[in-house]
């Protein structure tokens, strides 16, 4: 990992334009800024054209001999097949309006980093090969040929975007540029331009199952161990249900969460929720990734991790699926995966067991998402809660991207967090729910040799985080993502020390009073919890 | 460049028409060749366009939600910015695209020292509505001349239009914002450093031919006085397929014909078609119903998938020693 950059060196920066005009503003790809290039064996894993080693700070990227006409001709393919990759192309009348509104702009000052210019990176590319006034006018019309150059910049900015759909929430023509820079990364990929963060986890979740790459005996002692320190907690042992045939859900979390600290909080929570439930669910250590690095990648690659969810799905024989908490993952069901695998006509509409709720709104993908599930059960009286467990904690939620700008999950953790939490603050309103910022490690970013992009482009989210803990004590951030879990604890450690990371459902595990469990005096981080008999009272 | 480039253009076409029409007399190609030209380039031009985005499928349902989704019935949904049915999306078009609703939500970033601050920018929003709507009025005005006996309603709106009663003839409100707005949309381009900065030739030209439109209507219609009955009559006689020169007509006004004609020639060539464009943008013109209906990909097709068997067969051993049950005992 670089050294981390100090902070008056990080905010040494204005919303200041270069004296050259951009075209002739050279890219400079400096450590912190960049991920590392991909493994030639990561490719090959998937059968990725053009798989080898490379490094972006390498003069020579050792492109096919062909790579214009490749990059060209995949460019008209996806033209072609994308309505939305055309329209953005032609309709951006540079207003900018969606400037200032994309978090690495306003972290870093970037010019470049402002969507606008972003898409015009490669709508110049666009204007010289694929319109007549760009091949006849060229430059004068915005147009540049592809150069190796015009290439590494496109790279460059291309992995400096979360896909994070911000600036499309102000467009007024609802430009995305995460459509954009998923078309710009199909292409990338074409020529073997993947990165080290991105291609890793798509090899092993294609191979293994999940991004971290957990074989399945690997699962279940991360699993035991979780389950070791509940018992020690709760005083009850939780017996988890994996590649169970004929259990009624599937239930498929991010690996994140089977995986590292805060992640596993969050799964412990989710554990105990169908523990005291009664849930007759399975887990699957084939399908045990809800997560999608292939979405970073190429469509096809997205379809081909995600297809395991349904096949799994169908070999156990479940009734429906319920999902964990993930932002990307919850972008990709709600909006690709019955597209993509579906129709899941093996599957029956939703019911909660519990309740009896229909989920009307999942009744043509089967799949819940578990704060759908859980804000039902509380909507209904059917958990035991004690709130005041997490008195300590003075709570905000983190709106995720992609459940937010691709789905609008946005009352249902508010509901929960309210009921299981005494203490929640609101960030201002510019920063949250359609208008949330990100983290700055979404879309496979959130590797560490790019620590200094990733503090800039999560500095305004944690800007609005230290404006609560000013102004109302917030000690924790809530959210429902595992890129969240994974990457804010370090981001708020620089930005907003003193504020720690937190799964909804790690708030609903430390509120839910489980049937025969022991008094609690420990949070699920085994911490004691003040006022409850722990070591900290004072 | 790219300003001074643009601004030459809209001058030597302003010299054109007038070296053409004023000085060597060509009025039937500038009165109606050009016109009829301009015509047939804007309506083919624009239909292939649209045909051509139109090609292209749309595979994905990606709406932009902006408002909390429908799921629990308890929890009460934001039916127009994040729809799920058709009538959401229909609202949700007709907010779009009458009252420009995303633009509304603009804001600014400021940074003080360490800290950013984000506050409401209207303007932008404002000087684009302001300056759509006068067009629109505008262009519904013109109609008068293009229709005998004139309906009431054009009638109607230019009596509102005009009901400040100033000068003579009566000073048109919608005349005064589109110079207005026009001005503003340029020199906010020219002055903003970040908006100078991605500012194209594509983006000042129209500006400026529009401003070039609008002030030559203007000088036309209070200060250069041109027959009005005689370019009634051509106009008549351009919609009519029968076009005539009954008198003389002023250079101002092929000037200004012209200009407009370039304007419709030029625009579906242009960035100008996101006119069209906004209908057909598919995030705001789907509803975001694809987890309650399943959206079809025209062109979706089989992949290679790492199936389970192929994953048991290489993990078997380690799975049946941690007790997992197996399809096959091999």
């Amino acid at each position: 990992m670089a050294k981390l950059p100090k902070k008056d060196e990080l905010m040494n920066y204005k919303y200041e334009v270069p004296p050259s005009d951009w075209m002739d503003t050279a890219v400079d790809i400096r450590p912190g800024t960049y991920c590392y290039g991909a493994k030639g064996k990561n490719l090959e894993a998937v059968n990725f054209p053009n798989a080898r080693d490379w490094s972006p700070v390498d003069e020579d990227w050792h492109l096919p001999d062909n790579w214009q006409e490749i990059f060209l001709n995949g460019m008209a393919e996806r033209l072609d097949k994308y309505r939305s990759f055309r329209l953005f192309m032609d309709v951006c009348v540079r207003c900018g309006a969606c400037a200032d509104k994309c978090h690495f702009y306003m972290g870093s000052g970037d010019p470049k980093n402002m969507p606008v210019l972003r898409g015009e990176l490669l709508r110049s590319v666009y204007r010289r090969y694929f319109t007549t006034s760009g091949k006849l006018l060229g430059r004068i019309a915005g147009a540049r040929d592809l150069t190796e150059d015009v290439l590494k910049e496109l790279w460059f900015y291309f992995y400096q975007c979360t896909e994070c759909r911000r600036c499309s929430v102000f467009c007024p023509y609802g430009i995305d540029q995460a459509e954009i820079t998923i078309m710009g990364r199909e292409l990338f990929n074409l020529l073997g331009l993947n990165t080290d963060w991105i291609s890793g986890p798509v090899a092993n979740c294609y191979m293994k199952g999940n991004h971290v790459g957990l074989e399945p005996q690997t699962i279940l002692s991360n699993i035991e161990f979780m389950m070791d320190d509940l018992e020690d907690i709760t005083g009850k042992r939780i017996e988890p249900r994996f590649n169970k045939k004929g259990a009624e859900i599937l239930f498929v979390a991010p690996s994140g969460d089977l995986f590292a600290d805060p992640g596993i909080y969050t799964c412990m929570g989710y554990l105990m929720l169908f523990e005291q439930l009664g849930l007759d669910y399975t887990m699957s250590t084939y399908a045990s990734e809800g997560g999608n690095f292939g979405f970073f990648t190429s469509n096809e690659m997205a379809k081909r991790l995600n297809a395991k969810i349904y096949a799994e799905a169908k070999r156990l024989g479940v009734k429906w699926i319920l999902g964990g908490e993930c932002g990307h993952m919850w972008r990709v069901v709600n909006q690709y995966m019955d597209t993509w695998n579906g129709p899941a006509d093996f599957l029956e509409v939703p019911v909660s067991p519990i309740t009896g709720t229909k989920f009307e709104n999942a009744r043509s993908t089967k799949m819940v998402h578990i704060a759908e599930f859980t804000a039902d059960l509380i909507y209904h009286n059917k958990l035991k809660l004690d709130p005041s467990r997490n008195d300590h904690l003075r709570i905000t939620f983190h709106d995720s991207c992609n459940t937010s700008r691709g789905m609008g999950i946005m009352e249902e953790p508010r509901y929960i967090i309210k009921n299981v939490c005494n203490n929640f603050f609101e960030m201002p309103e510019e920063t949250i729910r359609e208008k949330t910022l990100c983290c700055g490690s979404g879309s496979g970013l959130n590797a560490g040799e790019n620590m200094e992009v990733r503090l800039r482009g999560g500095f305004p989210r944690a800007n609005a985080v230290k404006y609560v803990q000013d102004k109302h004590g917030v000690n924790v951030l809530a959210n429902i993502c595992a890129i969240d879990r994974a990457a804010m604890p370090s981001l708020m450690d620089y930005w907003v020390p003193g504020v720690q990371v937190m799964g909804v459902h790690e708030l609903v595990g430390n509120a839910l009073i489980m049937d025969g469990e022991k008094e609690r005096t420990l949070n699920l981080r085994g911490e004691p919890l003040p006022g409850k008999g722990g070591e900290d009272d004072v | 460049m790219k300003i001074w480039s643009s601004l030459l253009a809209v001058i030597a076409l302003v010299f054109i028409a007038w070296v053409g029409a004023g000085v060597l007399h060509l009025s039937t190609f500038f009165g109606i060749v050009l016109p009829y030209l301009a015509l047939i380039i804007f309506l083919a031009g624009f239909l292939l366009r649209v045909i051509k985005w139109g090609k292209s499928p749309v595979p994905f349902c990606i709406p932009t939600t902006c408002g909390q989704q429908e799921s629990l019935p308890w929890i009460k949904p934001n039916k127009i910015e994040n729809p799920t049915t058709t009538w959401g999306v229909i609202w949700r078009m007709i907010l779009e695209i009458t009252l420009f609703r995303s633009l509304f939500r603009n804001t600014a970033t400021e940074k003080h020292d360490g800290n950013l601050a984000i506050g409401s920018a209207k303007w932008l929003w404002f000087g684009s509505l302001l300056f759509h709507w006068s067009m629109l009025v505008i262009i519904i005005r013109h109609l008068r001349f293009f229709t005998e006996p004139v309906p009431v309603l054009i009638q109607g709106l230019e009596f509102m239009d005009s009901f400040l009663q100033i000068g003579i003839p009566l000073l048109y409100m919608t005349d005064v914002f589109i110079v207005l707005a026009l001005s503003y949309l340029f020199l906010r381009r020219v002055a903003i450093p970040k908006v100078k900065y991605i500012s194209q030739a594509a983006d000042y030209f129209p500006l400026l031919l529009l401003l070039g439109v609008a002030i030559s209507g203007i000088l036309m219609r209070y200060f250069f006085r041109v027959d009005v009955v005689g370019v009634k009559e051509l106009a008549m006689g351009l919609v009519t397929f029968r076009p005539v020169f009954s008198a003389e007509i002023g250079p101002i006004f092929y000037i200004h014909l012209t200009l407009v004609s370039c304007l419709f020639a030029y625009f579906p060539w242009s960035k100008l078609m996101h006119a069209g464009g906004i209908f057909m943008s598919p995030t705001r013109n789907l509803a975001n119903n694809s987890r309650m209906v399943r959206h079809v990909n025209p062109w979706n097709y089989a992949v290679k998938t790492h199936t389970y068997d192929e994953y048991e067969e290489e993990f078997r051993d380690k799975m049946k020693k941690v007790g997992l049950p197996l399809e096959g005992e091999g």
